[in-house]
């Protein structure tokens, strides 16, 4: 397999970076989950019920994987946006708040065109999502380039920004539910949701018209940093700036614009979660996607296929999670921890070679040099 | 002490690092250790200091063989190296490093710093090596930093210092006095084995040379009758031309035209003052200097990447004060950065993708918002080839190799386009001969297309061997100007004005 991330052939390095030390450390995590389970008191039984609940929870039946996939898509969308901006060399905090802009204008935007067709609703409040987060994260993007302001202060910031703005707005007359005195949205309306793909087997299927939307999405970054003239920027940027610089790329515009793409991707998945899951707007329907997304971004090696991959067992830990509490009684709260341990894995791949010997191959074969 | 290498063989996977090297080291004297980047020097005297285990053959000390299972044993069997990347704390004083490990600790474990400041004081007088025990590592010039890393060696009780490419990093009155310590040392009946690429410093400083290629000694003898192009010859395998083949000088118009220049570093200070220079088209203008005296801040605003405050440059009678590196890359300027590895190349990047570096984005490879990898793989197989460049794929990343294919890579991508001024930093530092020679003939060859060439560096003979005027640079300014092609110039005239004796 000819793989453009590096440009040559799929090698065994990439294979133990990519596959290998992922894998190794989703079960390092799962095993550690067990310790602390075993740790509180949790007999035995029920931790083997719980990591089986996990598993039926996430792929055990129709069900479970449509909420694995529904729980997936806004992983995967705003994480491709963070894995841009990391080979970039920007480390975007802020893909939460730019998830609360894109999703709340995603609202605005369909019910503003409630009365036009679906084919013309639908991808115009799509559009609104994109470019609002886009406009939201560029902000962000404009201060560092220009004035130097770092992005990890400057996002966190905006998020906090998001979150009240968000509380605000959904007080206003032109957004807030009509006879309503809690802060929620018009509803939106049937021709700019988007539409449930499973309803023909169970009316209660949640997955929605956003998989191929996130798909399509996938593609168009892989195209775009591996393919395209911009991408191209975005990796040389990222991985030596001022060789960047020499060869005659601008700097700040390539800031600029890794951050509008990185926000409209979240600006994306805010839109889906409003469009294709809740239906509306509330305070806090970003639900830290935003930050798990980041996990997703970094398991997945910012690579698109492999955020797809990671999204979706992100996804699956949560609709397996939720499971796992109704089955096993096992707080959902150690889907966070295991969630969270697969991250500390695979920030120390040496930890996992040490664990996981047998993986990789030998060390210290370097050659030598004069 | 007289250590011998027999039959050593080292290894790694299939690859041989060193095949059935036959060596010896003899107190008192210098062995010079010559090859090219990535012979197996390294290697082998890793092997000698016990970094590396020999995958055969063995190492005797005064005839009895020894094992050493780290660098640990082979300082106790009085081996030390000075490796070339100094590894030293910055913040801690000069006799803090040189216990640091081996701290003599007197009564409650109280580390006894005084017994080790009156020693490195005596090792430094001994030696010669004038060290304040006192003075902090991050206050010293790289040629007293190197002294340390000496005094730690001695310290240590070594009989034998291997010393890896100990003048790399040096200024030329820096290695006139390294080499009086090594003689100092020599004489003290200390085996000095100096790893080296640079055939005048083997020969100045070696009692007996050992040349290797490939991993394997090649050839070794008397510095007193060996040459310089017997020399070459055994290090890279062919014969090797030194001079430089270039058409008769035939300057045009005025290609570059820099008036009254001057430029701020970021930390507010003057580097580059008032300074006005002419490249005609077909000449070599070369800019001698000591590091340090305005010549990086010089090229990075010819080459758009730094703003003057004051001053004029016209290229082919177009202004080109505020245009930025694109354009002038547009206009036909190629720039060789002074540092590759830093803003040269993209290590973790595919010799292909550094290839378009700074042409991605037009014609023939982009195509529409996307680039044509297919078409970028071929034209850059076809360049490398052209200029040299050895890898084993344009598929594979710039920092697997060698720093000659890497600079080569850069001079590829900078000279296979239509240019008509030429910048070059340091372009050939810490190269190894064929590189030199051949990046040496391309810039010439740019010339004698027409181009104008502006050559910066700090090596006097690359100056003097490719120049048709030579300029000095001393603090931001042109000292002094010689054109070779009317009357020879003598090296040390142009050394003094670049210690700033012509102001």
């Amino acid at each position: 397999m000819k793989d453009a991330t590096q440009g040559r052939v799929f090698g065994r390095t990439q294979l133990e970076d990519l596959v290998i030390v992922p894998l190794f450390a989703l079960v390092a995590a799962l095993f550690l989950g067990a310790l602390v389970m075993a740790a509180t008191g949790v007999a035995p039984g029920t931790i083997a019920q719980s990591y089986a609940a996990l598993l039926k929870g996430s792929v055990g039946s129709i069900d479970a994987v449509s909420e694995t996939l529904t729980a997936a898509l806004p992983l995967v969308l705003a994480g491709l946006g963070l894995a841009l901006g990391f080979r970039a060399g920007l480390f975007n905090i802020g893909a939460e708040g730019q998830i609360v802009m894109g999703g709340l204008a995603a609202v605005v935007a369909g019910v503003a065109l409630a009365d036009f067709p679906a084919f013309i609703a639908l991808p115009g409040a799509l559009l609104a999502g994109a470019v609002t987060g886009a406009f939201y994260a560029g902000i962000a993007g404009w201060l560092r380039a220009a004035t130097g302001a770092h992005e990890v202060i400057s996002t966190i910031m905006l998020n906090l920004i998001s979150f009240r703005l968000l509380d605000y707005l959904l007080r206003t007359p032109l957004i807030q539910k009509e006879g309503r005195a809690d802060p929620i949205s018009k509803s939106v309306p049937d021709v700019a949701e988007l539409p449930k793909l499973l309803t023909f087997l169970d009316a209660n299927l949640r997955l929605h018209a956003g998989l191929f939307l996130t798909l399509v999405m996938v593609a168009a970054a892989y195209w775009l940093l591996f393919r395209s003239k911009l991408g191209f920027e975005f990796r040389a940027s990222g991985e030596n700036a001022i060789a960047a610089r020499f060869a005659g790329m601008n700097a700040g515009l390539t800031i600029v614009m890794a951050m509008a793409v990185a926000g409209a991707l979240a600006g994306l998945a805010g839109a889906n979660q409003t469009l294709g899951v809740l239906g509306r707007a509330t305070p806090g329907f970003s639900a830290e996607i935003g930050f798990d997304a980041i996990a997703v971004a970094l398991l997945g090696r910012s690579h698109p296929v492999g955020v797809l991959f990671a999204g979706i067992l992100f996804g699956a830990l949560e609709a397996g999670g939720r499971q796992m509490q109704v089955d096993a009684g096992v707080s959902i709260d150690l889907i966070g921890i295991i969630q969270s341990l697969i991250i500390v894995f695979i920030a120390a791949p040496l930890l996992v070679k040490a664990i996981f010997p047998w993986g990789f191959r030998k060390a210290g074969t370097g050659k030598g040099r004069s | 002490m007289q250590v011998e290498l027999r039959n050593i063989t080292k290894r790694f996977g299939p690859v041989v690092a060193n095949k059935d090297v036959n060596l010896t080291i003899e107190p008192g004297e210098v062995l010079g250790l010559l090859g090219e980047n990535g012979a197996g020097k390294s290697t082998l005297m890793n092997v000698l200091c016990g970094l590396y285990e020999p995958t055969e053959g063995e190492i005797l000390i005064d005839g009895r063989p020894v094992a050493f299972k780290g660098p640990g044993d082979a300082i106790r069997a009085g081996i030390g190296m000075v490796h070339q990347h100094f590894m030293l704390v910055p913040v801690f004083t000069v006799a803090e490093n040189v216990i640091l490990g081996i701290e003599p600790v007197g009564r409650f474990d109280h580390l006894d710093l005084k017994a080790a400041r009156a020693e490195v004081k005596k090792l430094s007088t001994e030696y010669g090596l004038t060290v304040d025990p006192d003075a902090t590592i991050e206050t010293l010039p790289v040629g007293v930093q190197q002294r340390v890393e000496i005094i730690k060696v001695l310290f240590r009780e070594a009989d034998v210092l291997i010393l890896d490419e100990p003048t790399a990093v040096l200024t030329p009155q820096e290695v006139d006095e390294f080499i009086q310590i090594v003689r100092s040392l020599c004489d003290a009946g200390k085996a000095i084995v100096f790893i080296t690429h640079k055939l005048n410093e083997i020969l100045e400083i070696s009692d007996r040379i050992a040349v290797i290629r490939r991993g394997e000694i090649v050839g070794s003898g008397d510095p007193k009758k060996l040459t310089r192009p017997e020399l070459a010859e055994m290090m890279v395998g062919h014969p090797v031309d030194f001079d430089v083949a270039r058409a008769p000088f035939a300057p045009k118009e005025v290609i570059l035209d820099i008036q009254g220049l001057t430029l701020v570093r970021d930390d507010g200070a003057v580097a580059v003052d008032d300074l006005s220079l002419q490249v005609h088209s077909g000449e070599v203008v070369g800019i001698a200097g000591v590091q340090g005296n305005g010549q990086s801040a010089l090229i990075e605003a010819l080459a758009g990447l730094r703003r003057p405050v004051a001053g004029k440059v016209t290229f082919d009678g177009t202004d080109i004060t505020d245009a930025s590196a694109r354009e002038r890359h547009r206009m036909g300027i190629a720039h060789i950065p002074e540092d590759r590895q830093r803003a040269g190349l993209i290590g973790n990047f595919t010799v292909a993708e550094n290839m378009v570096l700074d042409s991605y984005y037009g014609p023939p490879f982009a195509k529409g918002a996307g680039i044509n990898w297919g078409r970028v793989e071929e034209e850059a197989a076809a360049v490398a080839e052209q200029y040299d460049v050895r890898t084993p794929s344009v598929h594979a990343a710039a920092a697997h190799l060698s720093g000659g294919n890497q600079q080569k890579l850069v001079v590829a991508r900078e000279l296979s386009r239509d240019t008509r001024l030429v910048i070059a930093g340091q372009p050939t530092r810490g190269l190894d001969v064929g590189s030199i020679a051949f990046i040496h003939e391309r810039l010439m060859a740019a010339r004698d297309e027409g181009d104008g060439v502006l050559i910066v560096s700090s090596e006097l003979d690359e100056i003097m061997a490719l120049s048709d005027r030579i300029l000095v640079m001393f603090k931001g300014r042109i000292v002094a100007e010689y054109a070779p092609h009317e009357a020879p110039v003598d090296k040390g005239t142009i050394g003094l004005a670049m210690a700033g004796a012509a102001t």
